[in-house]
């Protein structure tokens, strides 16, 4: 059984059909890519798992239980964290106080407690200091560069300890340098803390470099699947990308 | 003192402070009917205004129809105090929490419809909720008692104590506001708050439950609102229709709440404060000519144009660049000592 499974879904938007039949599964551990011409369905794919979007057919599940059509915060809670294509922070809060927002809060007593109590807070420091942001804590997350948005954005989800995080062009719009920064926590997290990673991204030589396995969808149906070296050889991915 | 402690300790020594000067105003600062009765409306103003902040200030849902609630308030303290047959004196101001509950009551269900929706059509509907139950209290007459209104039951107090009992219970009442503010601002569930206000969907991507926060917040802001709405009608001795749901309140409000500073604790205080003597002041001046409601907007607008963002923030955002500009100054300072000494032992060594 894999981790996360997305079976036979299917999502029009009016006459413009995002995904038909899609189906793709990601194992426990690995990172994932997701890659694809522009409109191939990859972000709807996203909306779908996370609860942004209603399938019209179809199933998603993780660890075999059924999550389609969940709202978003229930699909969160169930561990399943996102970033977005544009990354979206909280801009008038603190960069502390964003890592707070997805810090659970299933208890009255709890959501009614102080947002600062020493274990999150002391979490939520080692954190930011993980993506280098711990000298900006107490900044408004707004004035932060585009790249740190991104490390910021990324640091917050891991927050609740999600099982599974879906990373939305996260080299998109960033140097060279921060690129590498990004691969290299991504790297880390799930090697050392076993955290399960789907990757949509346009920058081929970072998933070719990053991902175990590579899904490309086209016209909103996966076209292939398998190892980097595979999938860049394959004449299906090929097709879609050249349009030959 | 460290510039941090100073702070630190700034905070609630202004409280302190501040809670002493109110507490005196009336018997030793300025024991005057005038003055008084100027003071009871500031307070009234501020404790809708903190309420209203509960909600609009921290969720970013601008509310224009919180008059609702102090209407609601105003109602169920005129009903229940004529109905229950409960004469003048402390024993009325036993009612306020009901006056609130009820508010609150009403809240969860107007709050479930216009909740559904954002932005400017959250506003227009926020605004329909005052005409409606303003029509409403027109014409069930049986039980509102149609243009005439409700009167409230007569205070047996005397001059100069006629404000006093009113001027300390919504004192109290201020301060449980605040407080309610203050915790909610430092709390998880304030937290989520914020962050509805500042991308809502990204807050329910992250576990907020949107719904449920806002309604919450929804029926507490209408709580303080509705208790500070019957106040206001048991001191002016009546509640009718277009006093009851008066749009001019919302309006009042809202230009508190911006004046001093939306979605901050301190900012609602301040900005009542200022907009309520100003208010009374314009009342006495012009009042009956429409001109107070003209110098309304005219002032509302300077406030958007010059302060949008508030006198508090505005003044905690100088505050933060002070410390941070005596900060680098100080750094520079220890750089520049760091950086003569070695040269001057390097001296003192060739010398010896």
């Amino acid at each position: 059984m894999s981790l996360l499974e997305v079976q036979t879904v299917s999502k029009a938007f009016g006459g413009i059909q995002a995904l038909s039949n899609c189906s793709i599964a990601v194992e426990q551990g690995t990172i994932t890519g997701l890659i694809g011409p522009n409109g191939s369905g990859k972000t709807t794919l996203f909306n779908v798992i996370t609860g942004y979007e209603k399938v019209d057919t179809g199933t998603v599940r993780l660890n075999g239980q059924s999550i389609t059509n969940a709202t978003p915060d229930t699909v969160f809670s169930l561990g399943i964290g996102r970033t977005f294509q544009l990354t979206r922070i909280f801009p008038r809060l603190t960069v502390l106080e964003n890592m707070h927002i997805a810090a659970r809060r299933e208890r009255i007593k709890e959501l009614f407690s102080r947002w600062s109590s020493t274990h999150e807070q002391r979490q939520a420091l080692e954190l930011l200091d993980l993506v280098n942001l711990s000298s900006h804590k107490d900044a408004p997350a707004g004035i932060l560069s585009y790249g740190q948005k991104k490390l910021l954005e990324f640091a917050l989800i891991l927050v609740a300890q999600p099982q599974v995080i879906l990373l939305d062009e996260p080299a998109g719009g960033v140097n060279p340098t921060m690129i590498n920064e990004i691969a290299r926590h991504i790297r880390t997290l799930n090697q050392q803390r076993g955290i399960t990673f789907l990757v949509v991204e346009h920058n081929m030589e970072f998933v070719m470099r990053l991902c175990d396995t590579v899904n490309v969808l086209h016209r909103g149906t996966k076209i292939a699947e398998g190892p980097s070296d595979e999938v860049r050889t394959n004449p299906a991915v090929l097709d879609a990308y050249l349009g030959a | 003192m460290n510039p941090a402690k100073v702070s630190r300790l700034l905070g609630p020594l202004a409280l302190v402070a501040l809670v002493v000067f109110v507490g005196i105003f009336p018997v030793a600062i300025a024991p005057n009917d005038t003055v008084n009765t100027i003071a009871v409306f500031t307070l009234i103003g501020a404790i809708a205004v903190v309420g209203w902040n509960i909600f609009s200030g921290y969720t970013g849902y601008i509310s224009l129809g919180h008059a609702v609630f102090y209407g609601f308030g105003a109602y169920t303290f005129g009903l229940a105090s004529l109905d229950w047959h409960i004469r003048g004196g402390w024993e009325p101001f036993l009612l306020l929490p009901l006056a609130g509950l009820v508010a609150g009551a009403f809240a969860l269900p107007l709050g479930w419809i216009a909740l559904r929706t954002q932005r400017y059509t959250f506003i227009v509907i926020s605004i329909a909720w005052v005409f409606i139950f303003q029509l409403l209290a027109y014409n069930l007459r049986g039980f509102t008692g149609g243009s005439s209104g409700v009167f409230m039951p007569l205070t047996p107090w005397v001059a100069p104590y006629t404000d006093l009992p009113f001027y300390y219970v919504a004192f109290v009442v201020l301060l449980v506001a605040v407080f309610v503010s203050w915790w909610i601002r430092h709390s998880k569930f304030g937290l989520g708050l914020l962050a509805i206000r500042d991308d809502e969907d990204r807050a329910l991507g992250l576990g907020v439950k949107t719904t449920a926060f806002k309604l919450t917040v929804y029926v507490i802001s209408a709580f303080f609102v509705g208790m500070a709405g019957a106040i206001f009608a048991y001191y002016v001795g009546s509640v009718y229709p277009e006093q009851g749901f008066n749009p001019a309140v919302d309006l009042t409000i809202v230009l508190m709440a911006f004046l001093g500073g939306v979605g901050t604790v301190v900012g609602p205080l301040v900005g009542a404060l200022l907009v309520t003597p100003f208010q009374q002041w314009l009342d006495l001046q012009f009042g009956g000519q429409g001109v107070n409601l003209v110098i309304y907007g005219a002032l509302f607008l300077g406030v958007i144009l010059l302060l949008p963002r508030g006198i508090v923030p505005s003044l905690q955002e100088r505050w933060r660049n002070w410390r941070a500009a005596r900060q680098s100054q100080l750094a520079d300072r220890t750089r520049a000592t760091n950086q003569e000494q070695p040269a001057v032992l390097a001296e003192r060594g060739g010398e010896g």
